[in-house]
C-alpha cells in the first residue's frame, strides 16, 4: 500500500461529516448512534438508485464486484449531491483482510475519489486486525465493547422481527418495537449502560419476551433463508429489497446473523495455526478471543430461547463440525465454509427453501456457495436452493424470476 | 374454462381449455414487445369463437408476463414450474425436459429428486443466440437448420455467449469455411453451452422431452441434442404450448371476467414508470443545427479526370467490407460499403470489377488492405500491402483533424479507441470479451422487432424519455429492455436507450473512461454505427462535447487505407490487372492439419490455381511466415522444463496430479517430493477442447474462469487412466516471495479442490486427497504433510518426509531460478540482436496451450522475443502500490510493469494475458496501467477464455510495435 497516497483522518477533522455506506439496517442503526456518541458526525448512506450504480461503474472497474462497485458509487453519489462540504466530509468503510477481492474495497475507494477530484476527502478503514490507523479516529475500548453490543443487539432484534412479523395480527406492530428497542439500546449506551455482560444478559430475554408478546397468528407460509456474500446478503440495495420481495411473496424469512461471521473470522486464525502452523502466543490471544465471543453466542442463543417458541440459530462450533464433513475448515476467504455451514443450519431447522445471494462473479462463492449446492441437495434431498447474481446488468424481473421458481417449488412441498 | 398465456421474451402462447382439458384454442405469435394488445387481440379471438370463456379461469406465465399478471391482478405461474406441471400431466414417464425459449433454456430433472435448473444471467444457448448465428450467416433459423443436414465437418465454436460465439464464427467465415459447417457446429454450440450451463453434475440420460420453440422448429437442433447426449429425445405434440397449458393446470384462482379485462387493457397501459433519460433532440431545430455541424467534414467526389493514377484501399472488417479508390489529392474516385455475408472474397471481387469496368483506363499505382479479412485479400489480389486497423484508421482521421488525439471507431461488432501521442498510437482498447457498445447489438435488436437499423435508430431521435439502460452485455441487455417494455416504455423511447447505451458501453466498459477531458480535445469518430445520427448525438451529449464525424464515417478504414498505400506507394504495383481478375478463381478445401496434435481444422483456399491462403491454423506451421519468428520464449522454455517431470512407477502406490492451475508451478515440488519418498506419478493430460468437453457436465458455476473449468475434464482424464489416489491440496497461501502485503492465492486457485470433490460423482469411489497444504512455511510443512501422507496414503518416515520436503523446496526453488536465468538470456540475446521483448504476463497456468491459445507463438511469430512476469519479478524489490497487494502471483505482475515502466527501453514492453471471468484482474489491469502509464510507458492487455480467435491479439500486437516505432 503507498502510503503517501493516503490522506489520514487526523484529530483536526473531528467536525467533519463522516459518511457510511449502509449494510444490515438494524444493526448499522445502533453502530451509528454508538459512534454519534463519542463526537463523530456520522450519516448513514440511504441513497440509492440508478445514480449510484453509474457513479460505481464510472469509478470502478465494471468486472469488480458489484459490493465495491455499489459501496464507493453510493459514497461518490453522496459526494456528488452537494449535500456535504467535500472539504469536510470523510468516509467510513470496513476492511477486512484475506484472500478476497474484498479486502480492497477501500484501496479502490480511493483510487475511485482521486478520479473523481475528491482526493482529499480522508477515508477511514473500520477494522478490527488493526489494517490501517488514523491520529483522529480511534476505536477506544468502550466504543468497541458498544460496538459488538451494538451487533449482538441487532442480530437478536432480526432474528425475532423475522420470526413475528410475517405472523403479526396488527400490522406495523413489530417494526414499531424494533424502533422503539433502537432507541432504548441507544440511550442506554449514551448512560453507559446496557453493554456489560451481566447487563445484556438481563435485557436480552427481556427483549425477546416483548417480540413474544406480540399477538400473532400462525398461518403456515413457506419459510425462506437467504444466505450469500455478506453485503449483498444484507443490503436492501444491493440485492434489490430482497427481503422485502420474499415477504411480499407471502413467506417468512430467516436470515443468519453477524455474530457467526465474527466467531469465523477470528476461528480462521485458529485454524490457519492448526493447519500450517504459527506463533503461540497469536494462538493464546484467539483463543480467548474464541471463548469469549462463543460466552456471548450462549448468551444470545439463550435469550433467544428464553421466551416464545423461536427457532434459536445453532451454536457455531455445532454447525462447524456439521459442515467440516463435507468441506475444509481451511476454506475461509470471503464468507468461506461458514456459508456453507449456514445453508446446512437452516435446511435443518425447516428454512430448506434457500436464495443464495451473491455478486456476479464473485470467487469465493464459486466455491463455498454454487459449488456446495449439489452435495447440499445430496445430502438433503428436501433443500430447495437458488443461487441468485447481483450485479450492475442483472434486473430484477429476472431475480424475481427464478426466486419465484424456488417458491413455486416450495409451496408445493408445503 | 381455462385460458393460459406464456408470455415469453420473443413470443406470446396461448391456450384455452374445456373442461376435459381439451385444446380450443391456441395461438403462438412474436408479441415484438406489444403485449397487452396482443393478449387483449387473442382473448378476444377466443370470446369470438367460444363464448363460454367469457368467464373463465386465466393465469399467466412467463417473466415478460410478470409485470401484466401484477398490473391487472391475474395469477402468475412461474414458466418452469408450468412446464413440469404440463409434462407431468400430458406425458408418460420422463426423466429429463430440455426447453430452449427466446432468451430462457431450461433442464428439468424429474426423476430421482426434482431439480429445475434454468440459465442465469447468461442467454448463451438460446433462441436469441441462434436467431444472432443466423442473421450472421444471413440467413433465417430455418434455413439454418436446412443446411445444416448437410454438414460434413464441426467446428468448435465457444457457446457461452453470443460475442464470443461471434467471434469464433467471423474467422471462419472469413477464412472460407462452409456454411453448412458452421450452421450445424452452432446448433452443437447450443447444446454444449446447455449442458455445461445447466447439467452441473447431472447426467442427462433416460427418456427426454424437447420443448420450447428452437427445439420444436429446428430438427437438425434435436438431432445435435440426440448425438451429443446418446440419447433420443421426443418432441411432443403441441410442444410450443406445454408452458402455456401448465399455467392454465396448475390455475388456483376464481374465474375472471374476460370482455372485462379486455376492456380494461384497452383503457390502461402499465405503470409507465422507470429511469430515464434526457431526450436526444428536443426539437426539429436541435437537430437541423446538429446536421449542418457535421455536414461539414466531407470528402470530395470527383471522376477519374487526366490524371488516371489511383490508390486503393480495403477495409475486410468483421461484418462488412469497405473499400474505397482514391486519386493523388485523396479525393473519392470511388467507394463501396458492402455486408460482409460470409464471403469477402467474392465481395472484394465484385467491387474491383465494377471499379475496372467503370474506369478502363485506370492505372492502379498502390493498394492495401486491412482488416479482418486482410491476410485473406492481400493474398486472393495480390494487394500492395496489408495494414493493421489502427494505423489504417489514424491515416484517415489526420486527414480530417490533423491535430486528432482521440479517435473512436465503432464498426458492426468491434470497437477500436485509440489515444495519440506524438504522432504516433499510443494507447489502444479494443472490445475483446464485449460487443455490446457496437452496431450488431443495434441491428440484433433492431431485427428483433422487425426493423433495419437505420429506421430503428431514427425512431428514437426525438423519444421524450429515453429508457435509461445503463451500460451492460448484450445479453444482459435482453432483459433490461424487456424490463422497460414491461413498464411500458414505447419502441421510441427503447430505441433512443440503446443508442446511448452503446455509447455508455463503449465509454466505460471498453475506454473505461471517467470524463470527457481524458479521452482527448480532438475527437475523430468514425465507423458505420456512428452515422447512425442518434448514436452520435448520444456520444456527444455523454462526453459533453463536439467531435468531428467525417461524412465517410464508415469508410475510414478503406481510406485510410488507400492514403496509406499512396504514402508507402512501391515502384510497381501488385495489384491484381483487369486481365487477372477476368480469369479469376476461388476454391476452398478444408484438411485437417496434422502438423502437430492440435490438429486444426484448415481451410486452404486457392486463387487462380496459385496463389494461396490457410487459414484455421492455430500456429504457423502450415504457412510461410515473412517475418523470422523469434526463438526466444520462456514458455516454450518453461514447457520443455516441466516435460522433465513425468510419468513414473515408484515402490509405492501411484498419485495422480492434476495438470492445471497451480500445478503449472509447484509440479517440481510435488513430482520431487513425491517420487523422493518412493510414490510413482501419473499426470492427467494435456488440455484440449475434447478434455473440457468430457468434464463439462460436473461445472457447478458457469461463470468461474476456464482454466478452473478445465479442471474437470482432467479429473476426468485420470479417472481414465485407472488412476486410483488423486493429490490436489487446498492453499490458501502461496509461497511468500517479499513482493507483496501477503502471499495469499486467489480464491479459486486455493479452494478449488473442494468444489470437484462436491461434483464430482467418480470421486467418492477413489482416494482424492485435498488436505489444506501450506509451503509458505517450509518448516512446519514437514510435520503437517507427514500426518496427511500417513492418514491418506501410506506410512511414510518423518526423517524420509523432511528428505523429501527438502529436496522438493530445493527443486522449486532451481526451476523457478532456472526461469529467471534463462529470461535475463533471453533478453540480453534480444538486445544484441536488435529485437523487441514482449514480458508476457499472466499466471503460472497461463502456460498451457489450450488457455493461452498459442498467443506466446503468436508474439513469437511477430518477431519479439517472450519472457514471463516471473523472470524479472526477482530483480524488482517490494514497493508500494495503490491497491492492497495481497496475492503471490499478482505480486509478481505488479513487480514485471515496474521493471518495465523503471527501465525506459521502448524494446521492452508488457502484455498482460487476463482470464475471463477472474475477478482479482479486474484490480490488477487497472494497477498495471496505473503502473505503466505513470512513467509513460503502453499498456497492453489479452483478455483470453474459451475463444481461440488471434484476430484481435495480432491487431494489439502490431499496433504495439507500430507504437514503439517497429
Amino acid at each position: 500500500m503507498n502510503p503517501e497516497n493516503r490522506v489520514e483522518f487526523t484529530k483536526e477533522m473531528q467536525d467533519y461529516t463522516i459518511l457510511a455506506p449502509n449494510m444490515a439496517d438494524i444493526h448499522f442503526s445502533i453502530l451509528m448512534n454508538v459512534l454519534r456518541e463519542y463526537g463523530y458526525n456520522v450519516k448513514l448512506l440511504k441513497n440509492d438508485g440508478r445514480a449510484v450504480v453509474d457513479e460505481g461503474l464510472k469509478y470502478v472497474h465494471n468486472d469488480t464486484c458489484y459490493p465495491a462497485l455499489l459501496v464507493i458509487g453510493q459514497l461518490i453519489d453522496a459526494l456528488n449531491s452537494g449535500k456535504y462540504d467535500v472539504n469536510k466530509t470523510a468516509l467510513l468503510i470496513t476492511q477486512s483482510g484475506g484472500g478476497c477481492r474484498a479486502s480492497n474495497y477501500i484501496h479502490l475507494l480511493r483510487k475511485a475519489l482521486r478520479k473523481a477530484g475528491y482526493g482529499q476527502v480522508p477515508v477511514i478503514s473500520l477494522n478490527l486486525s488493526g489494517l490501517e490507523k488514523n491520529s483522529g479516529f480511534k476505536l477506544k475500548p468502550s466504543m468497541a465493547l458498544k460496538a459488538l453490543s451494538a451487533l449482538i443487539y441487532g442480530d437478536l432484534i432480526m432474528l425475532l422481527k423475522n420470526q413475528v412479523e410475517p405472523y403479526e395480527v396488527n400490522k406495523g406492530e413489530t417494526n414499531r418495537l424494533v424502533d422503539k428497542w433502537i432507541a432504548d439500546i441507544s440511550a442506554m449506551f449514551k448512560q453507559k449502560k446496557g453493554y456489560s455482560m451481566r447487563e445484556m444478559k438481563r435485557i436480552l430475554p427481556e427483549i425477546t419476551k416483548s417480540f413474544a408478546d406480540i399477538k400473532v397468528e400462525k398461518v403456515p407460509k413457506v419459510k425462506v433463508g437467504v444466505v450469500g456474500e455478506i453485503y449483498v446478503k444484507y443490503s436492501p440495495l444491493a440485492n434489490n429489497n430482497l427481503e422485502d420481495f420474499i415477504k411480499s411473496q407471502n413467506c417468512e424469512v430467516m436470515v443468519p446473523g453477524l455474530l457467526g461471521f465474527f466467531l469465523f473470522k477470528t476461528d480462521n486464525r485458529l485454524e490457519d495455526i492448526k493447519l500450517y502452523g504459527g506463533k503461540k502466543l497469536k494462538k493464546i490471544a484467539m483463543t480467548v478471543a474464541m471463548w469469549y465471543l462463543q460466552k456471548i453466542e450462549t448468551m444470545l442463543n439463550t435469550a433467544a430461547g428464553a421466551h416464545g417458541d423461536f427457532c434459536v440459530p445453532a451454536p457455531y462450533a455445532h454447525i462447524k463440525e456439521k459442515c467440516t464433513a463435507i468441506i475444509g475448515a481451511g476454506c475461509k476467504m470471503g464468507e468461506g465454509w461458514l456459508l456453507t455451514a449456514e445453508m446446512m443450519e437452516l435446511i435443518e431447522s425447516g428454512y430448506g427453501n434457500i436464495v443464495c445471494a451473491q455478486p456476479f462473479g464473485c470467487l469465493p462463492n464459486h466455491i463455498v456457495g454454487k459449488g456446495m449446492i449439489r452435495k447440499l441437495k445430496e445430502l438433503y434431498p428436501q433443500s430447495n436452493i437458488v443461487p441468485v447474481d447481483y450485479d450492475p446488468g442483472a434486473t430484477k424481473v429476472n431475480q424475481e424470476n427464478r426466486i419465484k421458481l424456488m417458491l413455486a417449488i416450495a409451496q408445493e412441498a408445503l | 374454462m381455462k385460458i393460459g398465456m406464456d408470455v415469453g421474451s420473443t413470443t406470446l402462447k396461448c391456450v384455452a381449455l374445456d373442461d376435459n382439458n381439451n385444446i380450443v384454442y391456441k395461438a403462438y405469435e412474436r408479441h415484438y414487445s406489444k403485449i397487452a394488445e396482443l393478449i387483449s387481440k387473442m382473448l378476444g379471438e377466443i370470446t369470438e369463437k367460444h363464448p363460454e370463456f367469457s368467464e373463465a379461469v386465466l393465469s399467466v406465465a412467463g417473466s415478460a408476463g410478470m409485470g401484466f399478471a401484477q398490473t391487472y391482478n391475474l395469477e402468475f405461474v412461474q414458466e418452469v414450474y408450468a412446464t413440469k406441471v404440463a409434462v407431468s400431466k400430458l406425458l408418460g414417464k420422463t426423466d429429463v425436459v430440455i426447453e430452449l425459449g427466446g432468451e430462457d433454456a431450461k433442464i428439468l430433472f424429474l426423476t430421482n429428486g426434482t431439480e429445475v435448473r434454468m440459465n442465469g444471467s447468461c442467454a448463451g444457448g438460446t433462441g436469441a443466440f441462434i436467431d444472432q448465428m443466423a442473421s450472421l450467416l444471413e440467413m433465417s433459423p430455418l434455413d439454418m437448420n436446412e443446411i445444416a443436414g448437410r454438414s460434413e465437418k464441426i467446428y468448435s465454436i465457444a457457446s457461452r455467449c453470443g460475442v464470443f460465439a461471434k467471434s469464433d464464427i467471423q474467422p471462419l467465415l472469413n477464412q472460407g469455411a462452409k456454411k453448412s459447417d458452421v450452421a450445424a457446429s452452432i446448433f452443437y454450440a447450443v447444446v454444449n453451452q446447455t449442458v455445461s450451463g445447466l447439467a452441473q453434475g447431472r447426467r442427462i440420460e433416460g427418456n427426454v422431452v424437447y420443448l420450447g420453440g428452437p427445439l420444436s422448429f429446428l430438427p437438425e437442433l434435436r438431432k445435435a441434442f440426440d448425438n451429443t447426449l446418446n440419447v433420443k429425445g421426443v418432441c411432443p405434440e403441441n410442444g410450443l404450448y406445454f408452458v402455456a397449458m401448465g399455467a392454465a393446470f396448475s390455475a388456483k384462482s376464481k374465474p375472471t371476467d374476460i370482455k372485462k379485462l379486455i376492456e380494461s387493457i384497452g383503457e390502461g397501459r402499465v405503470s409507465g414508470e422507470y429511469p430515464s433519460a434526457k431526450p436526444l433532440f428536443l426539437n426539429e431545430k436541435e437537430y437541423a443545427d446538429f446536421l449542418e455541424r457535421h455536414g461539414k467534414n466531407t470528402v470530395k467526389n470527383v471522376t477519374l479526370a487526366e490524371d488516371k493514377n489511383v490508390y486503393i484501399g480495403i477495409d475486410a472488417g468483421s461484418t462488412t467490407v469497405k473499400a474505397a479508390v482514391i486519386n493523388k489529392n485523396g479525393e473519392l474516385v470511388f467507394s463501396r460499403y458492402m455486408p460482409n455475408s460470409g464471403e469477402p472474397v467474392r465481395l472484394v471481387r465484385e467491387f474491383i470489377g465494377e471499379f475496372y469496368s467503370l474506369y478502363p483506363d485506370a492505372k492502379v499505382v498502390s493498394s492495401a488492405v486491412t482488416g479482418y479479412g486482410e491476410e485473406l485479400i492481400k493474398n486472393a489480389f495480390a494487394v500492395d500491402f496489408g495494414i493493421v486497423e489502427t494505423v489504417a484508421h489514424f491515416t484517415a482521421a489526420k486527414k480530417f483533424k490533423p491535430e486528432v488525439d482521440f479517435i473512436i471507431d465503432i464498426g458492426g461488432q468491434d470497437i477500436k479507441c485509440f489515444k495519440i501521442r506524438n504522432n504516433a498510437i499510443d494507447n489502444i482498447f479494443l472490445n475483446e470479451a464485449c460487443s455490446s457498445g457496437c452496431g450488431s447489438f443495434l441491428q440484433t435488436f433492431a431485427s428483433a422487432w422487425g426493423y433495419t437499423s437505420e429506421e430503428f435508430s431514427k425512431l428514437g431521435l426525438f423519444a421524450d424519455r429515453p429508457v435509461d439502460l445503463g451500460s451492460r452485455c448484450t445479453v444482459f441487455m435482453n432483459s433490461s429492455v424487456k424490463q422497460a417494455q414491461k413498464d411500458g416504455a414505447s419502441i421510441q423511447n427503447i430505441s433512443a436507450g440503446l443508442s446511448i447505451s452503446v455509447v455508455k458501453n463503449a465509454l466505460y466498459k471498453v475506454i473505461r473512461a471517467a470524463n470527457a477531458d481524458e479521452l482527448g480535445k480532438n475527437i475523430v469518430v468514425q465507423g458505420g454505427t456512428f452515422l447512425n445520427d442518434a448514436v452520435l448525438r448520444a456520444f456527444e451529449q455523454e462526453i459533453g462535447r463536439d467531435v468531428i464525424r467525417p461524412d465517410i464515417a464508415g469508410l475510414m478504414g478503406a481510406y485510410g487505407a488507400a492514403l496509406w498505400s499512396k504514402e508507402n506507394a512501391a515502384d510497381k504495383s501488385t495489384f491484381i490487372t483487369p486481365q487477372e481478375l477476368e480469369s479469376f478463381e476461388h476454391t476452398v478445401q478444408t484438411v485437417a492439419c496434422g502438423g502437430c496434435s492440435n490438429n486444426c481444422q484448415l481451410t486452404v483456399n486457392t486463387f487462380n490455381g496459385t496463389r494461396k491462403f490457410i487459414g484455421g491454423n492455430k500456429c504457423s506451421k502450415p504457412v510461410r511466415s515473412t517475418v523470422k519468428t523469434c526463438e526466444y520464449n520462456i514458455y516454450d522454455y518453461k514447457r520443455t522444463l516441466l516435460e522433465k517431470y513425468s510419468d513414473t512407477k515408484g515402490t509405492r502406490r501411484t498419485i495422480g496430479l492434476l495438470m492445471e492451475l497451480n500445478m503449472f508451478e509447484l509440479l517440481p515440488f510435488w513430482h520431487t517430493f513425491f517420487t523422493e519418498l518412493g510414490f510413482g506419478i501419473t499426470l492427467s493430460d494435456k488440455s484440449s477442447r475434447e478434455l473440457y468437453v468430457s468434464g463439462q457436465h460436473t461445472i457447478p458455476s458457469d461463470t468461474v474462469c476456464y482454466p478452473a473449468k478445465l479442471l474437470h475434464g482432467h479429473v476426468e482424464s485420470l479417472l481414465n487412466k485407472g488412476v486410483r489416489d488423486i493429490f490436489y491440496p487446498c492453499m490458501s497461501y502461496n509461497i511468500d516471495e517479499k513482493l507483496g502485503d501477503n502471499n495469499y492465492n486467489c480464491p479459486v486457485v486455493a479452494y478449488y479442490p473442494e468444489v470437484l470433490r462436491s461434483n464430482v460423482t467418480a470421486l467418492k469411489e477413489i482416494n482424492f486427497v485435498s488436505d489444506y497444504v501450506g509451503l509458505h512455511r517450509p518448516k512446519d510443512f514437514v510435520g503437517k504433510i507427514h500426518k496427511i501422507i500417513c492418514d491418506k496414503f501410506e506410512n511414510v518416515g518423518l526423517d524420509a518426509v523432511k528428505k523429501a520436503a527438502d529436496k522438493a523446496y530445493e527443486e522449486y526453488h532451481l526451476y523457478m531460478n532456472k526461469v529467471h536465468i534463462e529470461g535475463l538470456d533471453f533478453m540480453k540475446k534480444a538486445k544484441k540482436e536488435n529485437i523487441p521483448v514482449i514480458i508476457l504476463c499472466g499466471r503460472p497456468y497461463h502456460l498451457d496451450e489450450e488457455i493461452n491459445h498459442g498467443i506466446d507463438k503468436l508474439i513469437c511469430e511477430c518477431g519479439a522475443a517472450v519472457v514471463t512476469e516471473d523472470a524479472v519479478s526477482p530483480l524488482v524489490s517490494k514497493f508500494p502500490t495503490d491497491v492492497l497487494d495481497q496475492w503471490t502471483y499478482h505480486s509478481r505482475l505488479y513487480a514485471a510493469a515496474k521493471y518495465v515502466a523503471d527501465k525506459q527501453d521502448n524494446d521492452i514492453n508488457i502484455v498482460q494475458l487476463v482470464s475471463f471471468g477472474c475477478g482479482v484482474d479486474a484490480i490488477t489491469t487497472d494497477e498495471m496501467r496505473s503502473i505503466l502509464e505513470s512513467r509513460g510507458r503502453i499498456y497492453t492487455q489479452i483478455k483470453i477464455d474459451e475463444i481461440s480467435n488471434t484476430g484481435a491479439v495480432k491487431i494489439r500486437l502490431r499496433s504495439l510495435f507500430a507504437a514503439t516505432g517497429r
